[in-house]
């Protein structure tokens, strides 16, 4: 893409950003012993190191290099991605996250399979954690191809292939515990890529008289113009508030908190290290208006963070800025990757992997971990390679609408509804999944929004989501007789704090 | 790396028992299993959920009007505040720390509740808490 760019720098960081990461998770390793450590760290993170390994883990190279890319093309309207992708850790707050944390499940088929007491419910869970991870997976590792691409002119193949075989050095060697420390550092890592270029810019921009951005109208407003404008709008403030808690990546998480009250804690400190990230974007976005027009095209725009500090700086500093933000960049898709890695394959070696049907014995917990992450990498690997980009932001989008029509409804209802049946739940998480994969194909084909069937099909969530809580609700009072008896039971032990009593304090680290 | 001297079920007993508090440290006492404590756990439920609704309802009215409001406003979007186009002074910034302060408005609110209620599981009379069958 720009050949004029000595690959030098960025080859340099990347290596950095791969070694420090093997390093903190070789170092991390030391701590990992048993299958609890490997799946959720054995529950004994503080939430400040918590935040910052959820953050590092959440913003992904959609947060990193999309948001501003879409912002730069299509303007103000894009910037509800990272609002709604903030606004979703809001909702996973005040309806999800204590009562999760206190399921005492390792991962969302175990809070299914706990709360409704069904085998075909845990399993179409699993089914669903590994589409939605590798739908999310797919364009990371795309990502990482456009990046390696531009940064040192490497064929688009060899950054999926790195980034897999990092997440999985990591991943398999550690598991969550290890990868926890990774993911922290990773947060910091990113805000520091995307913060310092930034300061600079700034200033070069305030040098040059502070230029106004030279398209208006359109590019400015929040919105697309009429009633299309406002449905597509509305229907990702819906996947994106309601998607964030169905994440797989996002959930497991929470079952390394130690209690109910940390996991609240955690989560609003999460808040804030996302409101902070995520004033940066729309800066490189504004900026690239100004001073690199030429990437507002769909296929350049991705590039953006990467290629504005050498288009605005030059020489040897816009080359170390280029280095700086490529290293970001590449740290967003190991966190993101290994966060998704770690949650599909932890289900894939509870429900798949750990059963070995071609050999005689089952797998032990660790070993069929290991496997399940070899497959976790692999697939969405070979996937990214075959399927057609349609834009890191957006491919994103569509994992969260998904997200939003099949486990949020099931952990909402599960958790606050004690009349939920298991018929209930595979009839709505039937629904959600059929609805949003039906659109995703849609939108991958069609690739336009002409019409509105296009619009609703690119941007599902306000139908499916409705949908599927309909149905769930329906289904479940249809066959009431299958209210699981533990119900009652179940809905206390997830809403009562577990101070009751002797009031420990959190555990601190 | 740790010390290779010892064999390997030592390594796994080593960490296991050692870690900080296990969280089952949860009441025994107050579950649904009692008529009082099951009435006490369904207020505090009811409490908790109307809390999330009340939160989610200041923010449906807050950040979630914001399209309609520059949909029924289209001049709003881009009158100038401090230099910058309002939509993306409110879209791009001020949203993040409206969100954080209704998160932080949850917490002090719900752990409250929770308070309550532990206080309330602590004032019960042990006859009525103790579970049935345990």
């Amino acid at each position: 893409m720009n050949s004029g760019l000595d690959a030098a720098p960025g080859i340099v960081a990347i290596v950095l950003v791969t070694l420090a990461t093997l390093l903190i998770g070789t170092w991390g390793m030391r701590f990992s012993r048993t299958t609890s450590d490997f799946l959720v760290a054995s529950r004994t993170v503080h939430p400040r190191l918590n935040a910052s390994a959820i953050g590092g883990e959440y913003l992904s190279a959609a947060s990193f290099l999309g948001v501003a890319g879409l912002v730069l093309l299509n303007g103000a309207d894009m910037l509800w991605y990272p609002v709604g992708w903030t606004a979703g850790y809001l909702l996973l707050l005040v309806l999800v996250a204590a009562p999760l944390r206190r399921s005492g499940a390792y991962t969302l088929p175990d809070f299914a399979e706990a709360r409704l007491g069904s085998r075909p419910v845990r399993a179409v869970c699993t089914l669903l954690v590994v589409a939605i991870g590798w739908l999310y997976l797919v364009p990371q590792f795309q990502g990482a191809g456009l990046t390696l691409q531009f940064a040192v002119g490497a064929p688009t193949w060899v950054g999926p292939v790195i980034v897999g075989l990092v997440v999985l050095a990591n991943v398999t060697s550690g598991g969550m515990r290890s990868i926890t420390f990774v993911q922290a550092f990773q947060y910091w890592l990113k805000l520091t890529a995307l913060l310092v270029p930034a300061l600079l810019l700034i200033s070069v921009w305030l040098g040059d008289g502070a230029p106004r951005v030279p398209v208006g109208g359109e590019w400015l407003s929040p919105l697309g113009s009429g009633g299309r404008g406002l449905y597509v709008t509305y229907s990702l403030i819906v996947a994106t508030f309601l998607g964030t808690m169905g994440l797989p990546h996002v959930v497991v998480r929470f079952y390394t908190n130690p209690d109910g009250r940390a996991a609240r804690r955690t989560t609003l400190a999460v808040l804030v290290l996302l409101g902070v990230f995520y004033v940066l974007p729309p800066v490189y976005a504004a900026l690239g208006r100004i001073y690199a027009p030429e990437l507002a095209v769909p296929g350049k725009s991705d590039a953006l963070v990467l290629e504005l500090p050498a288009v605005m700086v030059g020489g040897p500093l816009g080359e170390l800025l280029s280095a700086v933000v490529t290293a970001g960049a590449f740290a967003a898709f190991l966190s993101t990757s290994s966060g998704l890695c770690i949650a599909v394959a932890g289900v894939l070696s509870q429900d798949v992997t750990g059963r070995a049907w071609w050999s005689g014995r089952r797998l032990g917990g660790v070993a069929a971990f290991r496997l399940g992450a070899v497959v976790a990498v692999t697939v969405p690997g070979v996937l990214a390679l075959l399927v057609p980009s349609i834009g890191v932001a957006r491919a994103v989008g569509l994992a969260f609408a998904m997200a939003a029509a099949t486990f949020c409804p099931l952990l909402l209802l599960g958790i606050w509804w004690r009349r939920l049946t298991d018929a209930g739940a595979l009839a709505g998480l039937g629904v959600g999944f059929v609805g949003s994969a039906v659109a995703i194909g849609w939108t991958v084909a069609v690739g336009t929004t002409e019409s509105w069937a296009d619009v609703l099909m690119s941007q599902p969530a306000a139908w499916t989501v409705p949908l599927a809580f309909v149905t769930m609700v329906v289904v479940s009072r249809l066959t009431p007789q299958r209210v699981p008896v533990s119900a009652g039971r179940l809905l206390a032990r997830l809403h009562l704090p577990e101070a009751t009593g002797q009031a420990p304090q959190p555990a601190r680290s | 790396m740790s010390q290779d001297a010892g064999p390997p079920p030592e390594r796994v007993r080593v960490t296991g028992p050692p870690r900080r508090r296990t969280p089952a440290a949860r009441s025994a006492e107050v579950d649904d299993g009692t008529r009082l404590g099951g009435m006490y756990v369904g207020s505090l439920v009811r409490e908790q959920l109307r809390l999330a609704i009340g939160i989610l309802a200041v923010l449906g009215v807050t950040v979630g009007a914001l399209p309609l409001v520059f949909h029924l406003l289209p001049g709003l979007a881009t009158h100038q505040v401090l230099g910058l186009p309002l939509s993306w002074l409110v879209l791009g910034a001020l949203v993040y720390p409206a969100l954080v302060a209704l998160g932080w408005a949850y917490i002090k609110r719900a752990e409250r509740n929770d308070a309550d209620f532990a206080e309330l599981a602590a004032a019960l009379p042990p006859d009525e808490i103790v579970q049935d069958e345990r």
